[in-house]
């Protein structure tokens, strides 16, 4: 599966299921923006590492909301303490989707410790999380999409052909912010 | 009455509704980090480093809540990236508690280069600090989160050995 085919099911998922969407640094959120595009979704533009962090704020802060953060093998990597901290607060509305395509995509894929075989499903178990899925099949991917705790999925190395961003910081987290912070809308009969 | 330091930074943070704090701990936070965690009002969330902090104060703040990291200097320098290209790229205001070690009468060698450093790296990135007594520090604290949440910025609270001598 190629990256962008896996960030398009987990936007389909956190549209279905009215989730804020967590988007990597890099082309990760690139992709994200020309895949399906939602006030929901906040893109990270700096700060290598904390995609996973600001998901389990984001989460802590507000029960009720589903949080969906994909991450990446090279930013778990930059902060594998990150699988401690949320194995320790286990909030039950968020999934951490770790795309493991074994390298640093957006830098020239270089490889990371994934390729020489470090297993980060086997990172996170041993952190303590208790529902963590190896996934490599578009199928088995959607359906892991409804659930909480930790998705590894092996995509392919390479990026989409798409532009930069064509929002500013403060757009993008204006508008995240506005619907982070309603409660979550009751389905109305 | 003297105040008790621990007592007037919480007492700070309270005014200042604050209702989630990280932290990585200092001995001179160990009461303060006790009051934090006894605080059915704040959730508490203890990070492996300060800069997982960063990230999970930036996620709670856009999801409406009012964050503080509790640190130790050193732990600003682990910060800094995500201070500059998280905090100060989006516009997200945090309250850093930053115990200030290595300064006059320190103890331990190895806090001295940060100590040293801790004043300079705040002001080359343009993040207001403030260095109260036990005695201001509630107000000093309450007013720092109400400047970081009005300027969408990064503040920063220093608090040197003399502040936790002052008992």
């Amino acid at each position: 599966m190629k990256r962008i085919e896996a960030i398009a099911l987990a936007a389909q998922a956190a549209a279905a299921q009215n989730a804020l969407l967590v988007g990597n640094i890099g082309y990760p959120s690139r992709e994200l923006f020309a895949v399906h595009d939602r006030p929901e979704n906040f893109y990270m533009l700096g700060s290598m590492g904390l995609a996973s962090s600001i998901g389990l704020g984001l989460a802590l802060a507000q029960p009720e909301k589903k949080v969906i953060v994909l991450d990446g093998d090279g930013s778990v990597l930059m902060n594998l303490g990150t699988l401690a901290t949320i194995a320790h607060h286990a909030p039950q509305n968020f999934l951490l989707v770790i795309q493991d395509n074994c390298c640093y995509g957006s830098t020239g894929s270089q490889p990371t410790c994934t390729h020489l075989g470090t297993d980060l499903a086997a990172l996170a178990k041993a952190a303590g999380i208790k529902n963590v899925r190896k996934v490599e099949r578009p199928g088995d991917l959607a359906e892991a999409l409804l659930g909480k705790g930790v998705i590894v999925v092996k995509v392919e190395a390479g990026n989409a052909t798409v532009p930069i961003i064509s929002l500013s910081p403060k757009e993008i987290m204006e508008r995240f912010s506005r619907c982070a912070r309603q409660a979550m809308q009751l389905e109305t009969r | 009455m003297q105040m008790n330091p621990s007592l007037a930074v919480y007492r700070g943070l309270k005014r200042a509704s604050i209702n989630l704090a990280t932290s990585v701990p200092c001995v001179n936070l160990q009461e303060l980090l006790a009051l934090v965690e006894n605080d059915e009002e704040i959730i508490h969330v203890p990070v492996t480093r300060e800069e997982e902090g960063v990230g999970i104060c930036a996620g709670a703040w856009m999801a409406g809540r009012r964050p503080a990291l509790l640190m130790q200097n050193s732990g600003l320098g682990n910060s800094i990236n995500a201070l500059a290209s998280l905090d100060m790229l989006y516009g997200i205001p945090l309250l850093m508690i930053i115990s200030h070690r290595g300064g006059k009468d320190e103890p331990i060698i190895g806090q001295v280069p940060m100590g040293q450093l801790t004043v300079p790296l705040l002001d080359a990135m343009k993040i207001r600090h403030y260095s109260p007594s036990p005695e201001t520090a509630e107000e000093t604290v309450a007013c720092a989160w109400e400047k970081a949440a009005e300027e969408k910025r990064p503040e920063a609270v220093l608090l040197d050995l003399d502040f936790w001598r002052a008992k």
